[in-house]
């Protein structure tokens, strides 16, 4: 029986305990940080947005090959003999043309696993969280600084030295091909000599056969007159 | 104010129409809005958070207005399983048995939309309405979390009706009428002529276990086991959506109030000034009812954020084995007092 009204007294009396500490809490400041308006400091190394300054990238894939999510996308053209693409402000020679840089930022997990393998420290995480978009295609980010016309100016170049090169080599080819052709007679009338024949007979024979090559490292070099690049971008 | 709808309006039908029609479009709607507002802030405070804050520029004013209109667009949906008549009326069925109630309130000392003599036998009849709306809600829904809740809102309600009834009954011995006009009129004066104050402690005791037996009514926390989220998704409406879901929820609400206010009338003076004559009168009267019928919403949004739910043996626990042997030493012992 004294259990019964001890728990009763208990009960109202826990009651008004407890009332008394939410009353309390009606007017402790509230803990609510109202983000738009209000906006929390970032710890000092937080890994957020990534940035990448074009102008030290030498396009060497090393942040591409880091990344667990493969959020890039980077193509580069070899640059010509003759271009000088100057040198990253860490020194280094820049050698290649990067003509893509791409980064799905919707992908990234932001580990940071990028920025440390490059060697010129142009790629880095920054600051900026508040990036969100209506369409995902917006989150794929393009750093190139060139312009889509460079771009292509520097593919077509590109092309037609290696067209030239490839020409070369053919021509290359083409006299070794028609050297050998014309070496075994010779070795075997004469085994002594192979040094002679080459030099009397080739220069016929060379301008017979480099039009229609053997065996032709590119095929569309037939009719030279349009440049095949275009259509290959 | 009979008189005077009379005085404007000629036709008996539409006096009665207009004088039902005040509390709800003058109170019970925008103290709705208002008390769903209220229920957030308070229990946002009471963690130590904000609520809303956003819509409608000062702390959020407008988010219940937003709300609201949110709830009309929506696509009102019926179980293809459903009682789809009951289901249609059972929203109806509760509103109407929680909007009753407000007949027989008196707001004020020119107010009451009908003076009955039986007004507080009427309300504690007319309110068990919405027992039958809430089961007919969770029948009709086929739905087994609607039933549940539905099953223990009715035991709830009926276990908890008669601890409410006993400790209205011992004010009902003093006053020595139902009308609560009446009530109201005896209780005039300063606060210590209020009914809680007399034959002390008892009157007491009897209106604390009113106010904790007519939150059971309510379904309000502690005793929110017919619509505990945690168990049942939602209770008894676990399967309404728009407009009937803030039919429900309306009715909690205007029921909650109703509790409130038939406490205060019956136990602390109504729309009598706590202060004698001290900003009396009619006009006067509503503010005091009013602010007396807010101050217990609040206390039950108090409890709301205070309270644990009960389990079900411990709520009927609490019902029989408490507050109705202690309502009925309540009424015994006024009983005793009125015939010294």
């Amino acid at each position: 029986m004294t259990q019964y009204f001890n728990d009763i007294f208990k009960s109202v009396w826990t009651v008004l305990i407890g009332m008394r500490i939410t009353f309390r809490h009606l007017f402790t400041p509230a803990v609510t940080i109202q983000y738009p308006d209000v906006k929390l400091k970032l710890p000092e190394r937080a890994r957020n947005r990534l940035y990448v300054n074009m102008d030290d990238c030498i396009g060497c894939f090393q942040c591409d090959m880091a990344c667990p999510v493969d959020c890039f996308n980077i193509e580069t053209i070899k640059a010509l003999p003759t271009d000088d693409l100057g040198v990253t402000s860490t020194g280094q020679k820049k050698k290649l043309w990067v003509t893509k840089f791409d980064i799905d930022i919707a992908k990234c997990c932001y580990c940071g696993l990028c920025v440390y393998p490059c060697p010129t420290e142009c790629i880095k995480m920054t600051d900026v969280y508040e990036f969100s978009e209506f369409n995902r295609n917006n989150l794929i980010y393009n750093y190139i600084s060139m312009t889509p016309k460079e771009v292509e100016d520097v593919k077509v170049k590109a092309a037609e030295y290696e067209k030239e090169q490839t020409a070369k080599k053919a021509a290359a080819a083409a006299a070794a091909a028609a050297a050998k052709a014309a070496q075994p007679p010779t070795a075997a009338a004469t085994p002594g000599t192979p040094a002679a024949a080459p030099g009397v007979v080739p220069p016929a024979t060379a301008a017979n056969v480099a039009p229609k090559p053997p065996a032709a490292p590119a095929p569309p070099q037939t009719p030279p007159q349009t440049p095949p690049t275009p259509e290959k971008s | 104010m009979e008189h005077l709808i009379r005085y404007i309006i000629d036709n008996d039908i539409l006096v009665y129409a207009v004088m039902a029609l005040i509390p709800l479009f003058l109170w019970v709607l925008p103290y709705a809005l208002f008390a769903v507002w209220m229920e957030r802030k308070v229990s946002a405070h009471m963690q130590d958070r904000l609520g809303p804050m956003r819509v409608g520029g000062w702390h959020g004013w407008a988010q219940t207005l937003a709300d609201i209109l949110k709830l009309i667009q929506k696509e009102d949906i019926v179980p293809t399983a459903a009682d789809k008549k009951l289901h249609m009326l059972a929203p109806f069925v509760v509103f109407i048995g929680s909007y009753a109630a407000f007949a027989t309130i008196p707001f004020s000392s020119a107010y009451i939309g009908s003076n009955l003599n039986l007004g507080l036998f009427y309300i504690i009849a007319v309110s068990s309405l919405v027992v039958v709306g809430i089961l007919m809600a969770g029948w009709s829904s086929n739905n087994k979390w609607s039933l549940f809740g539905a099953m223990r809102s009715a035991a709830q309600i009926v276990s908890y009706e008669i601890p409410t009834v006993l400790a209205l009954l011992a004010v009902v011995m003093i006053a020595g009428t139902l009308n609560l006009q009446d009530i109201n009129t005896m209780q005039g004066g300063w606060f210590w002529n209020w009914f809680i104050f007399k034959k002390f402690p008892f009157i007491f005791i009897a209106f604390g276990i009113y106010f904790v037996a007519s939150l059971a009514e309510t379904n309000r926390t502690p005793f929110d086991i017919p619509e505990a989220e945690s168990e049942l998704v939602a209770g008894y409406h676990t399967e309404y959506s728009g407009m009937k879901f803030a039919l429900f929820f309306l009715a909690e609400y205007a029921n909650m109030f109703a509790v409130s206010a038939i406490g205060s009338t019956v136990f602390l003076g109504g729309w009598n000034s706590p202060f004698g004559n001290f900003l009396g009168g009619p006009i006067w009267g509503v503010f005091w009812f009013l602010s007396k019928g807010m101050f217990f919403v609040f206390v039950q949004m108090w409890l709301r954020w205070t309270l644990p739910r009960m389990r079900v043996d411990q709520l009927m626990y609490i019902s029989w084995k408490v507050l109705t042997p202690w309502a009925f030493v309540c009424v015994l012992a006024v009983g005793a007092w009125m015939m010294m």
